[in-house]
């Protein structure tokens, strides 16, 4: 007991409270001159709609493979299913640089698309396919244990009242998956805010256009900035604990309910 | 006499032919798209110009650098992490204190702050301009830009993964084989190592699998505090993005595929645990 807390405070805590504490150091008015910067603007208006359009398309894809896996049978469905965790288990940096040579004007998918005239790589839509790859298990995972145990009375008894499939799902699966739906995709979408490693790659990182929030820390960092890096670092720690309580409410909600 | 096909009418609670065609369809096209083909990448990119090559880039002294740097790390990370999440999810699981939600809490931050975050932190402690930076200079400690800072980053972003595994499995089994081995004369060890430790040893594993994975992995954290050294505070993921920014591609996609194939090791270990002992894991599909 006494050894967890310790580690837990000497790990986590206390490096930290280091960074909750820095930015106020020249006052509140430098740090928030700080976090509204053009740029800082710029950084976190593009990771955090790039992390929700992310999120949007892991809900509707993520669903319909969490329901295929679980529902359906089909050859080869245990590698499927064992290849969502590969984001998880793939490094950042590795998934990075293989989305961007994927993508790039070269690529094998990058010189397609871009005849039909879509870049993706070097463009905001790079970030969001990075998003689209490091979210998908979230989604996926969170509901896969929950669809299994859905019981399938309340479908037969919509089916015996004369609902056609499509309105079973829409009345009756949707509503009961849709905390869990909800849970999984904030969690895509908290993991997609912070990432770093998948999306510098393939982002191009031009100031104000492709530039995401993390790699504007370790610019920072690297311009001795350490009051800016601390300033930016605060408002993503601040927007994680709200993410991370958010979470924990809405588990405990579904789990009440079940 | 010929036999006759038996026509099965579709359950209610099937879905229409066409509409599983279609989702199945959808399923394996997105998974291929986008998690298949990137994975292909990797090892097409590091074989395009033939094995030697990709050979060369493994053996020259700046990745047999990393890669010893990164085994260092996680040599270090994992056990600590190990012993953190048996001592963590022994004490939550076993017995009842003040603070108990809270501390699972806390024991979570480290999965939902962002890596650069996780490293940014070290930096504002031990960097030049950190808390103790000038006192570190004075004594001549390196931990920014050296080993320990990168394995604090590692300790940091893999913190929770084995008291994860550990607390739901350790909560549901309870305590009584506890109380039991102990009102029979067993001491704390003994009670440890003869009835917990068995009774946990497969989700153990499956979370230091995890933590490993990871630890291997860890990019965002370690760049920040690592200083990107060549050949001496680089790890793999780190080297893998030297050599790409250095457009010397089969070479980062070399490296890169050595890691690549860990985490399919990885993968196929998992799900060989997920599979043989799913009830003794437990904590279900979660990662």
């Amino acid at each position: 007991m006494g050894f967890t807390l310790f580690y837990l405070s000497a790990i986590v805590l206390i490096p930290l409270a280091a960074l909750i504490i820095r930015p106020w150091e020249p006052g509140f008015a430098d740090f928030w001159k700080e976090i509204t910067a053009p740029r800082v603007l710029a950084a976190l208006k593009l990771s955090f709609g790039a992390s929700a359009i992310a999120a949007a398309i892991n809900g509707v894809f993520g669903l319909i493979v969490a329901w295929v896996l679980v529902r359906y049978r089909f050859p080869g469905k245990k590698i499927v299913d064992a290849l969502v965790d590969l984001p998880f288990a793939l490094p950042t940096a590795v998934a990075g640089i293989a989305l961007s040579a994927l993508y790039a004007s070269n690529g094998w998918l990058g010189g397609p698309l871009e005849k039909a005239g879509i870049k993706i790589a070097y463009t905001p839509r790079g970030v969001i396919v990075a998003l689209i790859f490091i979210g998908l298990p979230f989604v996926v995972r969170t509901l896969q244990p929950v669809l299994s145990d859905l019981s399938r009375d309340s479908e037969e008894a919509a089916a015996t009242l004369g609902a056609t499939r499509f309105q079973t799902f829409r009345r009756v699966i949707l509503p009961t998956l849709a905390p869990t739906l909800l849970t999984g995709t904030a969690m895509a979408f908290a993991r997609a805010v912070g990432e770093y490693g998948s999306v510098i790659f393939i982002a191009g990182n031009l100031p104000m256009v492709s530039e995401i929030t993390p790699l504007l820390i370790i610019i920072k960092l690297q311009e001795y900035d350490y009051a800016g890096a601390a300033a930016i670092g605060v408002v993503m720690l601040a927007v994680s604990f709200v993410f991370l309580f958010a979470l924990n409410a809405l588990q405990a909600m579904v789990s009440a309910r079940r | 006499m010929k036999a006759i096909p038996i026509l099965r009418p579709r359950a209610p609670t099937d879905d229409h032919p066409l509409v599983k065609i279609t989702l199945s369809a959808i399923t394996i096209g997105f998974i291929a798209l986008f998690l298949f083909m990137p994975l292909l990448t990797v090892f097409a990119e590091a074989l395009a110009k033939g094995w030697a090559m990709a050979e060369d880039a493994l053996v020259e002294p700046d990745a047999f650098a990393a890669i010893r740097l990164t085994l260092i790390t996680a040599a270090i990370a994992v056990p600590l992490n190990m012993i953190f999440g048996l001592a963590a999810s022994w004490a939550i699981a076993k017995f009842d204190f003040w603070g108990k939600n809270l501390l699972i809490t806390l024991i979570d931050i480290p999965f939902s702050v962002s890596p650069v975050v996780s490293g940014l932190v070290f930096v504002l402690i031990f960097g030049l301009q950190g808390w103790l930076g000038q006192w570190l200079r004075d004594n001549d400690i390196k931990i920014v830009f050296a080993l320990p800072g990168i394995v604090l980053a590692t300790i940091f972003v893999t913190f929770p993964f084995v008291a994860r595994e550990l607390i739901p499995l350790m909560t549901d089994q309870g305590r009584d084989e506890e109380e039991a081995a102990v009102s029979l004369g067993a001491s704390g060890w003994s009670t440890f190592f003869r009835v917990t430790l068995p009774n946990i040893k497969w989700a153990l594993l499956y979370g230091v699998l995890l933590c490993n994975a990871r630890a291997m992995g860890e990019f965002g954290a370690v760049s920040v505090v690592s200083g990107h050294i060549r050949g001496l505070t680089n790890t793999m993921p780190l080297h893998v993005e030297v050599l790409y920014n250095d457009y010397q591609y089969v070479g980062a996609f070399a490296v890169a595929s050595v890691l690549a194939l860990l985490a399919l090791v990885t993968l196929v270990l998992k799900s060989v645990l997920e599979w043989r002992f799913a009830d003794e894991i437990a904590a279900g599909h979660r990662h």
